[in-house]
């Protein structure tokens, strides 16, 4: 591991300006940064440790629910709120992972993790999200996990997380504070970016950003399914998710907020398929319009061709579940 | 600053690159927890910390100032054996052992969570408090893998210690 200063921020007020010092990282749970410390994918000059700022807080704000951004994966899926009003967020923490890990990742660490793409984590492979302009190693490579739906010749990775899916499918909010101390907020939809051709951003977070927290809107009706299909059915990442918020009134849908893991470098929203299955008979030939238009510009590259099949079964799955309907 | 390791008080390390896990086994001298990817994908390096278990290796010491951790050898002594470490010996769940300290701080953890509702992936409907099946524990045990495939008297062991709520 590289050498690297320690500081610890005590009050939040003076985290921005820690925090946007050339080579300074945050460190919350330190699952994902520590690990690619030791890897020498990261190489931060210092570490600012905001464990002990007051943001592990799990409060109702409004309608809503605020999770801070230091709350544990743990304490989330563990609170009564939670649970009973948004049990998909619940369902999607407790499908990654481990309970070791949930324990000490966070909110906002989960939200940044960064992609488990082979070449990335490698310092010996191109790859132009770590090392911009080196190539990418997956494009032409192992791409098993990789991307089908938002690529560009630059960038093949997935957002790897579960946590960030549900967020997306419930329209949560993400808080931030920037640098010279307003805050903003931005919908969980649009957090992360694509690729483009800047795959060393993976979201929206500018030098001196720090999530305080996330929104969660008031309760709705309806279903709440998170359906994670992965090589083993515990600890290991998605190869496709599907958070789904499916409400049915008179045999007909009347909401369908769905969200998708492991098929792109964000969590992947598409306002069209809510449009299409809302006012309709469910049905299967229903489902698979649904997933036509999904996976309309869907492309695999070779290893990960599966993913496009796997993708329209998994979203037939899980609405059949939601509504009843015989697979 | 110091962190505390069974009770006792340890100087924490001048070199902020020092894992929990280096730190227990290197400056505390305590090598019953174990390294075995270093990387968060095994759970040999389970240890509790205020109360809830984490792996050793993905943290730093210099982040534990004032917090307590529990090691396997502050759970109990060969003479002394806590009542999970008893049924692990009875059961046999292990072969090499080297997986073993960290499954049995996992364990000792995880019937805490159980007490207190935690749900899991395993749990059917998340709004009730979960009842503690095999399942559930095949499940909330995940984290910690065993190259012996002990798992089967792992599974065992827990199951007895559990339903004698001990
Ligand atoms: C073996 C293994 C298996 C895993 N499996 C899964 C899985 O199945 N599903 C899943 O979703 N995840 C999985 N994870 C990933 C895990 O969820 C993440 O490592 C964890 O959520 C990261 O949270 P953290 O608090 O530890 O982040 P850290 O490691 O502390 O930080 C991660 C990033 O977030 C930044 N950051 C932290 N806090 C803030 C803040 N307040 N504001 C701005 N930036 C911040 C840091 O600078 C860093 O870049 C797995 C991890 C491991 C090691
Ligand atoms: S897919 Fe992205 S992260 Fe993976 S090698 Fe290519 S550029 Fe790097
Ligand atoms: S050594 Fe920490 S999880 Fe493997
Ligand atoms: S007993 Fe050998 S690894 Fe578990």
């Amino acid at each position: 591991m590289k050498p690297f200063h320690y500081q610890r921020a005590d009050r939040l007020e003076h985290v921005a300006q820690l925090i946007s010092a050339s080579g300074a990282m945050a460190i919350a749970g330190g699952t994902n940064l520590i690990d690619l410390m030791k890897l020498q994918v990261e190489t931060p000059d210092t570490i600012i440790d905001v464990n002990r700022l007051p943001l592990d807080q799990i409060a109702e704000e409004g309608d809503g629910l605020r999770i801070g951004a230091l709350a544990t994966n743990t304490a989330t899926a563990g609170h009564g709120k939670v649970r009973s009003d948004y049990p998909i967020l619940a369902k999607a923490i407790l499908a990654g992972a481990t309970q070791q890990l949930r324990n000490k990742a966070t909110t906002a660490g989960n939200l940044c993790q960064r992609t488990r793409c082979y070449y990335f984590t490698n310092i010996d492979q191109p790859c132009n999200k770590r090392d911009p302009g080196s190539g990418c190693g997956a494009i032409t490579g192992i791409a098993r996990l990789h991307a089908i739906l938002g690529t560009s010749d630059q960038c093949i990775a997935t957002y790897p997380g579960d946590m960030a899916v549900a967020m997306a499918a419930l329209d949560a909010k993400v808080e931030i504070k920037d640098r010279a101390g307003n805050t903003r907020s931005i919908a969980v939809r649009d957090f992360h970016r694509l690729p483009n051709d800047a795959p060393e951003k993976d979201n929206i977070l500018e030098p001196g950003d720090i999530i305080t927290g996330v929104i969660l809107p008031a309760p709705v009706p309806g279903k709440q399914l998170y359906r994670k299909v992965r090589e083993r059915s515990s600890y290991a990442f998605a190869l496709c998710s599907v958070a789904a918020i499916i409400d049915m009134d008179e045999g007909k849908i009347t909401r369908a907020d769905l969200a998708f893991g492991g098929i792109a470098h964000k969590p992947w929203f598409d306002a069209r398929l809510g449009e299409l299955l809302v006012g309709e008979t469910p049905s299967l030939s229903l489902f698979d319009k649904a997933a036509d238009l999904l996976l309309e510009d869907a492309h695999g590259f070779g290893e990960n061709d599966f993913k496009i099949p796997l993708t329209r079964r998994a979203l037939a799955a899980t609405l059949c579940e939601a509504t009843g309907v015989d697979a | 600053m110091t962190l505390t390791i069974n009770d006792k008080e340890y100087e924490l390390p001048s070199d902020p690159r020092v894992s929990l896990l280096d730190f227990i086994r290197h400056d505390a001298g305590l090598s019953g927890t174990k390294k075995g990817c270093d990387h968060g994908q095994c759970g040999a390096c389970t240890v509790i910390v205020n109360g809830e278990r984490i792996n050793s290796c993905l943290t730093l010491a210099i982040m534990h100032e004032d917090d307590a951790v529990t090691t396997i050898e502050g759970l109990g002594t060969p003479t002394n054996p806590s009542a999970l470490q008893q049924a692990f010996l009875s059961h046999d769940g292990y072969q090499c052992g080297y997986c073993t300290p960290g499954q049995i701080c996992s364990a000792t953890a995880m019937l805490t969570e159980i007490a207190s509702g935690l749900p899991s992936d395993a749990t059917e409907d998340i709004s009730t408090s979960p009842k503690l099946t095999d399942e559930e524990i095949r499940e909330r045990m995940s984290g910690n893998l065993c190259r012996c495939g002990a798992y089967p008297n792992i599974v065992a062991a827990i199951r007895e210690v559990a339903e004698a709520g001990l």
